[in-house]
């Protein structure tokens, strides 16, 4: 990975704490943001620190623009979520200047054990396919009934997480399997096998990356949000895409909204291009 | 094997011979021509002008490309043509044209997916194995990486396609559609300095245009820069206020700094979502292809782009990122090499054919 170069914390704010900038352990590089790990408060305390680098294919005043108002988004909206008990990193530091030297902004958040659900699915995939050339099945006729309860399970829980954002009055603007994260309940579990078998489900659903986020009341961004996270499942996991449906049960389940977000979706659905018009 | 490829879903009217080798070495392009009907500036190209220049022309190109290849009809073993999508009155002509072909050398006929065309044309010609690829054209404007026997789109546009964004300011601005539309916006954009305050609109992976070309048409319009334009404005602009770091907010914008704004902020959330879609994906290679990906700006920021991720942008010249006949060659033979035919009574074409309809056979 790239190195990006946190910001000097001790110019920016000195009398908040800050995290620690030798402690910083590079965890991912995003499309708009690196990921570190580091701590906060105490050495013990694990944080993520979130820095949107400039970005130096875009022009200047563009990249400052965008820079700053995502990351005061994502602020705000953290702050909002936590408040309303969404299961959300709770936000705990925030430079939403872009740094006159580099051009980049910052942003502490509680940190989340655990994995993406995207891993959890690929793992899962990788399992089924195993399973369908051991036993010469055609795909997606591998999946026995436990299996398919455990993944329906998840969706139905993401469904739960997206709705207490909806109702919340939140849009996560990109929700993809990468943004979800699945944070085990007990820290023995965790401790997730890297084998072959199929892989746990179990967990809370927390969501992240809220650098497209916004705050609307409106049914049309409520939907294109399930839209985006439709798509998501269908082109990442194309074996998962036939359970979508539990996603919109959980979210039906947990926001009360929901009936005409949902038929929103539908005009959503059909606005794709060259689609089909058939059937 | 050689396949004959005929392309005519929009206002290029395509024919490209192809050879692969039976030994499986690197195939050969025999024969690549093309002639694209141009219309005039201010007006776009409407379908029955166009079907009727694929009409005329198709002939003539046909016996040219046989001739540039020197090839015999006998050689050849399969006739390729575009299927879809695109605009249904040329398409319709094009498959005729191929319909007839196939009943007059007795070949057989593979029907072809345009967007699969311009990937693997593009993977060819780059040799780029398993790119994200960026699609923008005048219909099209798509993020797509493969997995299990599809070319799946994980981003596109929820409205217009840029290609139609762009080629549109250009009819606002009443530039001229010779060579093409967005050729010349490209040409005046490097004149602009300015940037003017534009609508971003990125969801996740997907992009929306209309409300940009809406809101740049109004900007047109409020500094009366639309319609027609005396030549010698467009060529100088504002030599006498210089501009230094182009924050200068009360200078009016020219009609380059349009261009120019226009360029910047499309072509930033094309590189964003297909920046987005790399880092979900975990790919570092990116393929531009469509004929919006001739353009050397897009190219350059996607290349910063890739870059800074420790990879690198693959993309090709107007012979064939325009569309072009050779693609549909490339493609149809790919997929007649698996045994994929279209038999005559099903050699239909259609307007709307997903890029993720199409089985890839010939992928791991």
């Amino acid at each position: 990975m790239p190195t990006a170069h946190p910001p000097p914390f001790s110019t920016i704010l000195s009398s908040t704490p800050q995290p620690s900038p030798t402690d910083l352990t590079p965890i991912y590089q995003g499309a708009e943001a690196h990921l570190y790990r580091t701590t906060f408060l105490s050495s013990t305390t694990p944080a993520a620190l979130k820095i949107r680098p400039s970005k130096p294919y875009r022009h200047p005043i563009l990249d400052r623009r965008l820079t700053r108002a995502r990351i005061l988004q994502e602020a705000r909206c953290l702050q909002k979520l936590v408040k309303e008990g969404v299961s959300v990193p709770a936000l705990l530091g925030v430079d939403w200047e872009p740094n006159a030297d580099n051009g980049s902004s910052w942003l502490v958040m509680e940190w989340v054990e655990g994995g993406p659900v995207r891993v959890q699915l690929e793992r899962w995939e990788r399992y089924l396919k195993g399973v369908e050339r051991e036993r010469g099945l055609a795909m997606g006729e591998g999946i026995e009934k436990s299996e398919e309860e455990k993944v329906r399970g998840l969706m139905r829980r993401i469904g739960g997480a997206v709705g207490g954002l909806h109702r919340a009055g939140v849009i996560h603007g990109d929700l993809t399997t990468s943004n979800l994260m699945l944070r085990p309940k007990s820290a023995e579990a965790a401790v997730d096998e890297e084998g072959e078998g199929s892989p746990s489900m179990e967990g809370d659903i927390v969501m992240i990356d809220f650098g497209l986020a916004m705050q609307s009341a409106q049914d049309e961004d409520r939907a294109v949000d399930l839209y985006v996270l439709e798509r998501a499942f269908g082109s990442s996991h194309p074996r998962t895409e036939r359970f979508f449906e539990e996603v919109l049960v959980g979210y039906k389940e947990s926001y009360k909204g929901s009936v005409s977000a949902l038929k929103r979706l539908e005009d959503v659905r059909m606005r794709g291009r060259k689609r089909s018009m058939i059937g | 094997m050689i396949a004959i490829g005929l392309e005519g879903s929009a206002n290029k009217l395509g024919v490209g011979i192809m050879l692969h080798p039976k030994d499986g070495s690197t195939p050969q392009v025999l024969a690549n021509i093309r002639h694209t009907y141009v219309s005039p500036p201010g007006e776009g190209f409407l379908p029955k002008d166009t079907a009727r220049h694929h009409r005329s022309w198709v002939v003539k190109l046909v016996k040219k490309a046989l001739k540039d290849a020197r090839v015999s009809v006998d050689d050849v073993d399969c006739i390729c043509y575009t299927k879809g999508p695109g605009m249904g009155a040329p398409l319709q002509s094009v498959a005729v044209a191929a319909r007839t072909l196939s009943l007059l050398w007795g070949k057989e006929l593979v029907g072809v997916n345009h967007c699969v065309g311009h990937i693997e044309m593009g993977r060819l010609i780059t040799g780029a194995s398993n790119p994200v690829v960026l699609y923008v054209s005048g219909g099209n404007t798509q993020v797509i990486a493969y997995s299990s026997q599809r070319y799946r789109i994980f981003g596109e546009t929820l409205d217009i396609a840029v290609g139609n964004c762009l080629d549109r300011f250009a009819r606002t601005l009443h530039i001229s559609n010779d060579p093409a539309p967005g050729y010349n916006i490209e040409q005046l954009a490097k004149k602009g300095k300015q940037l003017v305050d534009l609508p971003y609109t990125v969801k996740g992976m997907d992009c929306s245009l209309s409300g940009i070309l809406a809101a740049i048409d109004g900007l047109a319009a409020t500094y009366g820069l639309n319609g027609e334009q005396p030549d010698e404005e467009e060529d100088a602009p504002s030599e006498d206020t210089p501009v230094t770091d182009g924050i200068s907010e009360d200078r009016k914008p020219t009609r380059a700094d349009l261009c120019f704004s226009l360029q910047e902020t499309v072509f930033s959330m094309l590189v964003e979502i297909t920046e987005r879609a790399m880092a979900h994906v975990g790919s570092k290679e990116v393929l531009i292809v469509g004929g919006v990906g001739c353009n050397e700006r897009l190219q350059e920021m996607m290349g910063i782009m890739a870059r800074d991720r420790g990879g690198s942008v693959h993309a090709t010249d107007e012979r064939f990122c325009i569309d072009n006949g050779i693609m549909i060659a490339q493609a149809g033979m790919l997929a007649y090499r698996t045994g994929f035919q279209t038999p005559l009574k099903e050699s239909t074409c259609t307007q709307r054919f997903r890029t993720d309809d199409v089985f890839v056979q010939w992928r791991d």
